[in-house]
This record gives C-alpha cells, structure tokens and sequence, in this order.
C-alpha cells in the first residue's frame, strides 16, 4: 500500500514567511516567521519591508519544516505555493523559492490560489468539507464570501468588500483610539470590558435598497468613519473617550454584518456548512455570534484554531494535497505570481 | 566541477552552467531573457533548459553563484530566493558576487564605467580597472555620474578590499543620498581626470549620451561566466556557503502615518 502523498506549501502572500507540511490530511508542520513587528510603526504592511524579510526568512524556516516534520526535500511529493492574490512582490519571493526547490529536488509545483487555501486548511482539523459550503474569509487583505462546490476546481465568488477588508476596518479603528497594531487581537481584548449596545454604529450595505446590487458585499469604510467621528466629537466636547465602549460597540458592528450576511449566503444556496477563515475568524464574538445564528438553521459553523485562520504554510499544503488527491495536472515552471488571481482559479493550470 | 550562474539584476534574466577545473573555466550553456517584468516566469524554465542542453540534472551542480545587485529588488529577489532555495534542496554551497563587477570583470583591459539602469531615472554604477572594481557600487542620476567622471572624482570604494558586506554597503549607502556632498571630496588618488575610457552595461547604453565615453553595446548584462570566475577561488577552495543578500542601495519607501486627520468639518 502507498502512503499517502507528502505534501509542502509555502506561503508569502503578505507579511507571514510560512512552510507547512502535510501527509494526506495530516499536518506534519507549519514553520512561520513573520514580519509584523517590523509594520507596526507604520500603522500597516509595508510590501517592500515585507518582500525583503520573505527572502531572509525563507531558508531557514524551510529547514525548521523540514526538522518539524521529519523529513528531506527528496522525500516531498509534491510543492505548493500560493500564486495569489496577495502583495506582488511578496509572491514573487514565495514561488521563485518554490521554483527552486521544485527544480531541484525534481518535484510537481502547483501554484495555488491563497483565498481557496484558506478553506482547504479546515479539512487538517475537521476532515473532509462537505460540498457545496460557504466559506466566508476575513483578514487584513480580504473579506469575501464564497461558495465552495469543488474545493479543487471551482469556488463561486458570491460577494467581497467594496473598500476596506474587515482587518483593515480593526487596525484603523484601533489606531484611533491609540491601541496598536495589530487591531483585531487588541480590540477583541479590550471590547471584553465594553458596552456592544452602548453606540449605535452603521451596518453597512444592509439596507433594503443595497440587497440587489451588494447583497452579499460587505463595506467598512462608513463604519470607520462613523467611528472617527463619534470619538472626535467626544475629544472635541472634552469629554473621556469609553475606549472599551466604542471597541466593543464597533466590533458588534462588523461581526452582526458578516455573520447576517454568511447566514443568508447559507440559506439561499441551500448550504448547511458554513467555514470561516482569515485573521478576524480568530475574533472571539465572530465565532460566538456566528455559532449562534447558524444553530437556528441548523448549519455547522467550521473555524479552524486560531494558528491556521492567518497566514501560514499548512493551508497551502493541505489545499496541495487535495488537488494532488484529485489528480489535477501540476502547474508549469513559469507560472507566475499573480496578485490579482482570481477566485475561479484554484490553481494555475499546466 | 559544474557551477549554476544566475543573475536577474537587470531587465536580462541569466542562468548559465561553467565548468570550473583547477586552472580554467568553460561555459557549458547559457540562456538570457530580456524582459524587465518576467524574471519570476523566465528564469526556472532558463535552469531547466541549460541544465537539459547539456545533458545534466541538478543533482550534478557542485556550486551555485548569484549576482546580488544592485539592481532594481523585485527582480533582483527572483535570482536570490531561487538560487538559495536550490542551494538548500541540493545541499551545495552558493555565493553571491556584485553584478556590476561580472561586467567590469568581462569588459576586461583598461578604465570602464559600468552602468546598469536603477530605475527612478537613476544607475547603479562602479568603476573598474582590468576588471578590477576602484569604486562603487552606488546609484545616482547619471548627470552626476557624469559630472563625477567629467571632474575626474568618484566615491570611494564603498565595499573596501574585505570579502562583499552587504550590511555596511547599504548602511554607507543609505542616508542622506548617496553622492551626499561629503563624498565628493573623496577623490580617488587625485590624477584620475577622464577617469574612464569607456562604458558598458544597459545603463551606459540607456544614458551613453550624458556619459561622453563610447559605450561598448555587447556588453549590457552580466555574463554569467564572468560571475562564476569572481567566485572561482571559493569554489575551487570549497568555502563555507554563503548566504544571498541582495546589495539594497535604497531603503524601502515608506512613511509613517502622520497625526489624524480630523473627519468633523
Ligand atoms: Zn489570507
């Protein structure tokens, strides 16, 4: 009997260098290294600070995967690395590296697409997913609602944000009121002594008249101004600023919109498994609320531990290792790095 | 002993395989790509051709050598990441050698200015003796390139006579701008008036005019058997491996948020 296929991913879409290994769909190691502190003075991800630190880290957390999990570059089957969506020359340093380790050890790459890596990775904790599912991920980068029929061949986009990412909206509200980056952990953390009711913030796109063009599109712009606003106008009336208040209030805001909107996403497809994936499905009250909703329906709610909803190798690996299961034509060696990838590609064909 | 070259710190992306012997080198194949904006597809599909015309697999390289700039860093990263990703996979050593100087190396006898285009309307540029490096590298508009040559005045050696140190190059480079004004009273030696005879690199071609030496038009990217002979004492005395730092002349654009704006009006 065979064994299994021994699959590696790597991932450096945005700020996190990641390795990860899996034999079939079970994690081996998931090496990272990351270059956030070196953002944070910049409120956000610097791609030329990000892209520099990718090529440093690259080796050596190669060789702490490798160590993890046991095993040599020869013994891989195959080689995944994400081809986009992300910062450009981000990529660029992940599939070049990926090219050459492929090259190399004389090995398939696959090119994969970092959205349907974040789905894949659900199936390293709770087995196979079952199809059709929606699939809502959320993170500094993307916020996007979809609808997974083959996690292999296809995935439907059913709506995005149409300005800032749900990550985006957390790092700039916290930078306002003073707390740090990065601002979905801090405001998660300091919304646990708030008041969610205290102020009543915009839910975006959730009127009767946006349902037939944005219906499953998100939009945080509005309630980061809205944000902005109500705290300026407390500094301007020189009164404190209920720091705990407004984080919880404006994490009500943003989780009832993308779980309203996951739900209904659920329920017009007829979906009864609902992933969610991306740095925000580690928000403790998106969890909550989520599970909450969807208990009314009667649909799953799958979310990955927190170390597997960012950025990080395994999910490449494991998305790797389905499209090795189902028998998909690895990618050629000029694949490229594509930024702009799109959702129905979930792997650069050959 | 069968050396990988690669560079991609100009628009050409270069793999190439040298053979290195005790007392020689021989190109054994060589494949250049002209395109500024396709390193990331071109240059693994390049190994794998040169390594197929010649009848070899990866598993027979003893050695691979990268150019590590300067040059433009998106591209420049592509030769990088996967010159040292193969190194690892292969478990062989690899070295990295200054672009500018496989072309200073290969335009061979007398005074040459090498030029390699920067972008943002600047160069990278050294200056070499029998293919020796005097000065450089660094990167400045090259009208004051031209005016350094014109007043027969060049920074002085950033890099010293030591081994390549990325770190204290970009730290010398870094600050105020690289022909700060400081540097100009550093003259080479003092008789070093039309301090060059001649100019090569996609650089010297692009501003060739500015520059007022002929350009020598065959030599614009950087052979990659002139990279490997800059490495070949290492190779040969099989040096530690080293590890790829691209020769960054720039810090990385950014800018730390100002105060908030206010958003009541
Ligand atoms: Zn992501």
């Amino acid at each position: 009997m065979r064994d299994e296929p021994l699959v590696l991913g790597i991932e450096t879409s945005c700020d996190e260098t990641g390795i990860g290994i899996v034999r079939g769909h079970t994690l081996l190691a998931d090496a990272l290294a990351s270059s956030v502190d070196q953002h944070a003075r910049f409120g956000g991800v610097v791609p030329e600070v990000a892209s520099r630190a990718h090529l440093e880290a690259m080796v050596p957390t190669m060789q702490r995967a490798l160590d993890e999990a046991g095993v040599t570059l020869a013994d891989i089957d195959a080689i995944a690395v994400t081809s986009g969506p992300g910062l450009a020359g981000a990529l660029l340093v992940g599939v070049a590296a990926a090219k050459g380790y492929a090259l190399a050890a004389e090995k398939p790459i696959y090119g994969v697409n970092h959205l349907a890596a974040h789905v894949a990775v659900d199936t390293l904790e709770h087995g196979p997913l079952p199809e059709p599912a929606i699939a809502m991920l959320v993170s500094g980068g993307h916020s996007s609602l979809l609808l997974v029929d083959d996690l292999t061949a296809g995935v439907t986009p059913l709506g995005a944000t149409i300005d800032d990412a749900a990550g985006e909206a957390f790092d700039k509200v916290a930078r306002l009121l003073g707390l740090g980056f990065p601002g979905g952990p801090i405001i998660d953390r300091t919304a646990v002594s708030g008041d969610s009711r205290k102020i009543a913030f915009p839910r975006g796109l959730t009127a009767p008249k946006d349902q037939a063009a944005h219906r499953f599109d998100f939009s945080f712009s509005g309630l980061k101004t809205a944000v902005a606003r109500w705290v300026e106008a407390r500094e301007r009336a020189g009164e404190p600023v209920p720091v705990a208040d407004v984080s919880a209030s404006f994490q009500e805001a943003v989780c009832d919109v993308l779980t309203a909107k996951a739900i209904d996403a659920c329920l017009t497809n007829g979906v009864k498994t609902l992933v969610i994936g991306g740095g925000v499905a580690a928000n403790s009250r998106l969890r909550v609320l989520a599970e909450q909703r969807a208990a009314k329906h009667g649909i799953l709610v799958r979310v990955p531990r927190p170390g597997l909803c960012t950025d990080n190798g395994a999910m490449v690996a494991a998305l790797g290792s389905h499209l090795v299961a189902a028998g998909v034509a690895p990618s050629r060696l000029d694949l490229p790095a594509d930024s702009a990838m799109s959702l129905t590609e979930v792997s650069v064909a050959g | 002993m069968l050396v990988l070259a690669l560079d991609t710190a100009t628009p050409a992306s270069t793999a190439a395989l040298v053979e290195v012997t005790a007392d020689g080198l021989f190109g054994v194949a060589e494949s250049r790509t002209v395109d500024p904006r396709a390193h990331g597809e071109k240059l693994a599909p390049e190994i794998a051709a040169v390594l197929a015309e010649a009848g070899y697999r990866p598993r027979d390289l003893t050695a691979i050598v990268a150019g590590l700039g300067p040059g433009p860093y998106t591209g420049l990263r592509v030769g990088l990441a996967t010159a040292a990703s193969m190194g690892q996979a292969l478990d062989i050593p690899t070295y990295g050698v200054c672009s500018l100087d496989g072309l200073g190396r290969a335009a061979g006898p007398g005074r040459v200015l090498i030029a390699t285009d920067a972008r943002r309307r600047e160069v990278y540029f050294a200056t070499y003796q029998d293919g020796e490096r005097l000065t450089g590298p660094d990167v400045a508009k090259p009208a004051d390139v031209a005016a350094l040559l014109a007043a027969g005045s060049l920074p002085a050696d950033s890099l010293g006579s030591g081994p390549l140190d990325a770190g204290s190059l970009g730290a010398s480079s870094l600050g105020a701008g690289p022909l700060a004004a400081g540097l100009l009273g550093d003259a080479v030696g003092g008789g070093l008036a039309g301090l060059v005879d001649r100019a090569a690199g996609e650089g010297a071609l692009k501003y060739g005019d500015l520059f007022g030496v002929p350009v020598e038009e065959h030599l614009l990217y950087p052979p990659g058997a002139a990279l490997v002979a800059l490495a070949a004492a290492k190779i040969r005395g099989e040096a530690p491996s080293e590890v790829l730092t691209p020769l960054y002349l720039r810090r990385p654009d950014a800018v730390e948020p100002a105060a908030r704006k206010p958003v009541l009006t």
